[in-house]
């Protein structure tokens, strides 16, 4: 029987997957898609916030303040970008700027460090782009931005290389009480078989569908609204726009539209707030887009709106609640939930992980490892070399001279690398996500044919079964004068 | 790390690049380094398959593989040095190029003289906010022929094209050769952006209805494709509520414009042209850093190759030229345009050049009967009636070194329309 069945591959689950892999227990993770992090921890907003927003005393507040210290230190061990870049709230001269103070002191009260309001001189030399009618801002010096994909990434490969089992492209059909713990009734979505697997507790990260698994097994049900958001993404060549993240005052449906730095030199317009009713409704709309430019123009002028490369939209899960559920399920015993994790969800998830690893160990009874590897790499950004060092590597490795995705300029070795690594990618979003190939401004139009052939070659998967995204998203239906 | 000295670096071996560097070659440039990022010369010739290459340069219809090997042909005899699979990686003003492959590392070669002949590329999905999911199946059309004539791969059953580029109606055809069924091709302007003559053997010959002033206002299907709806669209672009309309489909390519490769370029400092995308260049090619040329669809798009080469043996033979007797100073005019007429390249012209000038350019409209006319200051030195003027079709003027001389002490040339 295993100890830890974890429903969601996303930054929560890869989170608590780790932090359970510190420990002597059986853990298996299971995402019904064909790689970690394909839900709303992918299309985010990418950003690591201070911890002034949320209510104090709730999970929110506590998780968030937590997660940003976690995340500076995790980026350093497990190799994932993370910059400090500073946050800005900024008020309007026809807004209230009361509401700045109200914000700066429910900062201070949730122990967030270095608040400060400051005027419009100081936040001009700051930020050069800021709207005319900006009079002033709250300075957070403690938020950050992060890549997303590769913070769930590093989680996963942390607990891979500890142990952890994870089942892609593995479906939840059912979930049961049995003796000693849990029946998951589970589909492999490749074979189409379906199995049980017996399992002595459930950790429920499962994002927008965390609400159904509760709900098969506690009478405490949960519900999730999925709230979309739409995003922009600008080129790097519009890359200084600006240098911190760029939010508006917070209103009823949300923290208003950001406008921040990537991690990778790209800007970041968004999101809207718009609730629906399918779980799967990542589309985006004329009218959506259009609000993020309108809305971005509040706080930003001269926005390069030319150099859009591409716009797309995530699910906010939010419980009714309006805070994190975080713990065991009152009449499920074993049954550990992390729902409705929705904003700052990305910032806390290190934290909540720690929560809820706490209440699984002590639930178990289990014993720390002493062999916990606490350390991994990330795939080698060769740009990042001087070029004698680079030169160095290709010598060793001359994958690393062939650039397969000249806009990003990843190498052949950089997408080996995804594809070999422990967890590697096996579509192409999945190499994208963890080499930055296919998203620049050409947006893969002349890596992709390279690409899939590569991972053709390297895994033996054929060409007709190389998808973008998994099953059912192959990018080719045949062959020639064959279809 | 490796250092070498070359009179010339080309960077990019296809129809530009080689044309400019047997144009230096024959020009008495021996020194010289062509750099291909692919494995095989030709660039984007070679996934061209289709035929209709060549009628000006060479009086024969030939595809665009065998217009290629023309001119790698004329390379070879000259014996011209080429490396491939190598990427440049970075161009400094002081003419030192960074170049990187997998068998030599990293290393710099400086350059008396660099043409740039990179290409261009197309513009994505994203660079339109078409509203929708994201899933499998969206291609730009460049992509998708690649899939096809060289991969051997189909990338869908019932397609769906936007954009009327020359390559969307290209790739009408091919995939309807190639087993699939082609519901539309949708042009967002009430005009094709593509040559008449792929509009006639494309899609009129496979009865592939061209919808103009259409777009897509929403694509289906979360993994792949599954339907896109399309609208009509007003004088403003803006699609008309009610007229939209749903096509089932597994496939939507986009041919909604080639955008010029110009990252080294602006990393260089280079003045760029924001309507053409590509650098601001002379009458010689030569860009706003001196001995640096640009010329092909890195310069700016072309629809015909024919001219693209036209382009690049001029460019060559200027970089020769600056090669042998350095720096030419020399005083210019800038070319400014009116009434309908977008952009030209050259935009400065030396007025006192020894060689004729043949100054292109594109029209930003559907124009009948109408007089292109270029004035050197207020005097009218060239007009000539056009029946037929399209945005899709690059235009040519001539100007003859004497007349320029005529002029020498004129402070712009303006090229226009004129109603007859």
């Amino acid at each position: 029987m295993l100890d830890v069945f974890v429903i969601g591959a996303g930054v929560t689950g890869c989170a608590v997957a780790m932090e359970l892999s510190k420990f002597n227990l059986s853990v298996t993770v299971a995402d019904r898609e064909s790689d970690v992090c394909e839900g709303t921890s992918k299309a985010n907003s990418a950003i690591v916030h201070s911890g002034y927003d949320a209510k104090p005393g709730s999970l929110k507040a506590k998780t968030n303040v937590e997660g940003n210290r976690l995340i500076k230190e995790l980026s350093k061990k497990l190799d994932f970008p993370y910059i400090n870049n500073g946050h800005l709230t900024v008020c309007r001269s026809d807004q209230d700027r009361e509401i700045l103070t109200q914000l700066l002191e429910r900062g201070r009260e949730n122990g967030v460090e270095g608040l400060e309001i400051i005027e419009r001189d100081r936040l001009l030399e700051m930020e050069p782009n800021i709207s005319d009618d900006i009079e002033c801002a709250l300075y957070a010096p403690t938020g950050g931005i992060v890549c997303p994909f590769n913070m769930t990434i590093a989680f996963a490969e942390n607990a891979y290389q500890n142990g952890v089992e994870f089942k892609l492209n593995t479906e939840v059909l059912k979930i049961e009480k049995a003796e000693g713990g849990y029946t998951v009734t589970v589909k492999d979505r490749i074979s189409g078989s379906v199995t049980e697997i017996k399992t002595k507790s459930i950790v429920n990260a499962a994002g927008v569908y965390a609400d159904v698994f509760n709900n098969m097994v506690s009478e405490h049900k949960l519900t999730i609204t999925r709230r979309k958001g739409e995003y922009m993404l600008l080129d790097r060549s519009a890359g200084s726009f600006v240098s911190h993240t760029i939010f508006q005052l917070p209103s009823k449906m949300g923290k208003g539209v950001l406008t921040t730095p990537t991690v990778h030199g790209n800007i970041l317009m968004g999101p809207t707030a718009t609730d629906i009713a399918d779980k799967e409704n990542i589309r985006t709309t004329s009218e959506g887009l259009r609000t993020v430019l309108e809305r971005t123009n509040l706080s930003v002028k001269n926005v390069p709106t030319r150099a859009v490369i591409t716009s797309f939209a995530g699910l906010r899960a939010h419980e009714e609640g309006g805070d994190f559920v975080i713990g065991e399920a009152e009449d499920a015993k074993g049954f550990f939930n992390a729902a409705g994790i929705e904003s700052p969800g990305l910032t806390a998830a290190p934290s909540i992980a720690k929560m809820i690893c706490g209440f699984v160990t002590e639930y178990l009874g289990a014993t720390e490892k002493n062999n916990y590897i606490s350390e991994r790499k990330g795939v080698i950004d060769p740009w990042l070399l001087s070029d004698d060092e680079r030169d160095e590597l290709i010598k060793e490795h001359p994958e690393y001279g062939t650039i397969i995705c000249r806009c990003e300029k990843v190498t052949e070795g950089q997408i080996l690398d995804a594809i070999r690594r422990p967890l590697g990618a096996r579509t192409l979003d999945g190499i994208k996500r963890r080499t930055r190939a296919g998203m620049g401004r050409c947006q893969a139009g002349f890596c992709s044919p390279k690409t899939m052939a590569i991972l053709s070659r390297e895994t033996g998967i054929p060409m007709e079964k190389i998808s973008k995204h998994g099953i059912g998203s192959e990018f080719v239906v045949g062959e020639n004068k064959n279809i | 790390m490796k250092i070498i000295n070359r009179d010339l670096v080309i960077i990019g071996g296809g129809p530009a690049g080689l044309a400019a560097a047997v144009s230096a070659w024959d020009s008495g440039i021996k020194s010289l380094l062509v750099i291909e990022r692919d494995s095989h010369l030709g660039g984007i010739l070679n996934q061209c398959i289709h035929n209709g290459f060549g009628l000006h340069t060479f009086k024969e219809e030939l595809t665009g593989p065998e217009y290629a090997d023309r001119f790698i042909e004329m390379a070879d005899e000259r014996g011209i040095p080429y490396i491939t699979d190598t990427i440049v990686t970075d161009v400094s003003d002081d003419k030192t190029v960074t170049a990187m492959n997998s068998k030599d590392g990293i290393f710099k070669i400086s350059a008396k003289a660099v043409i740039l002949a990179m290409g261009c590329r197309e513009r994505p999905r994203g660079a339109l906010n078409t509203p929708g999911f994201r899933g499998a199946g969206i291609y730009s059309a460049g992509t998708a022929q690649k899939l096809v004539n060289i991969d051997g791969y189909m990338p869908g059953k019932k397609v769906v094209i936007l954009g009327s580029g020359d390559i969307g109606l290209i790739m009408a055809r091919r995939m309807t050769l190639e087993g699939a069924e082609v519901k539309c091709v949708c042009e967002i302007m009430p005009y094709s952006g593509g040559l008449k003559r792929n509009i006639v053997q494309c899609l009129d010959d496979f009865g592939i209805p061209l919808k103009l002033s259409h777009t897509v206002v929403d694509i289906e299907g979360r993994d792949r494709v599954e339907a896109v709806t399309i609208a009509q669209v007003d004088e403003k672009l803006k699609p008309i509520p009610g007229t939209e309309e749903r096509i089932e489909c597994d496939t939507l390519l986009l041919s909604v414009g080639l955008l010029p490769e110009n990252e080294l370029t602006t990393e260089a400092g280079i003045t760029m042209s924001r309507i053409t995308g590509g650098a601001e260049v002379n009458e010689s090619f030569e860009t706003s850093v001196n001995g640096i040329f640009a010329c092909g669809n890195v310069l700016h798009v072309h629809d015909l190759v024919d001219y693209v080469s036209q382009e690049a043996r001029a460019a060559g033979k200027a970089a020769a030229e600056y090669i042998a007797k350095g720096e030419k100073s020399a005083d210019r005019v800038p070319v400014y345009t009116q009434n309908g007429v977008r952009y030209t390249v050259p935009q400065s012209v030396d007025l006192t050049s020894d060689c004729d000038v043949t100054v292109r350019f594109r029209v930003s409209d559907n124009f009948r009967n109408k007089k292109v006319c270029v004035y050197i200051g207020d005097e009218l030195v060239s007009s000539r009636r056009k029946n037929i003027l399209a945005p899709g079709e690059m235009e040519q003027v001539k100007l003859k070194s004497d007349v320029l001389k005529a002029h020498s002490s004129a402070k712009s040339i303006t090229v226009k329309l004129e109603d007859c």
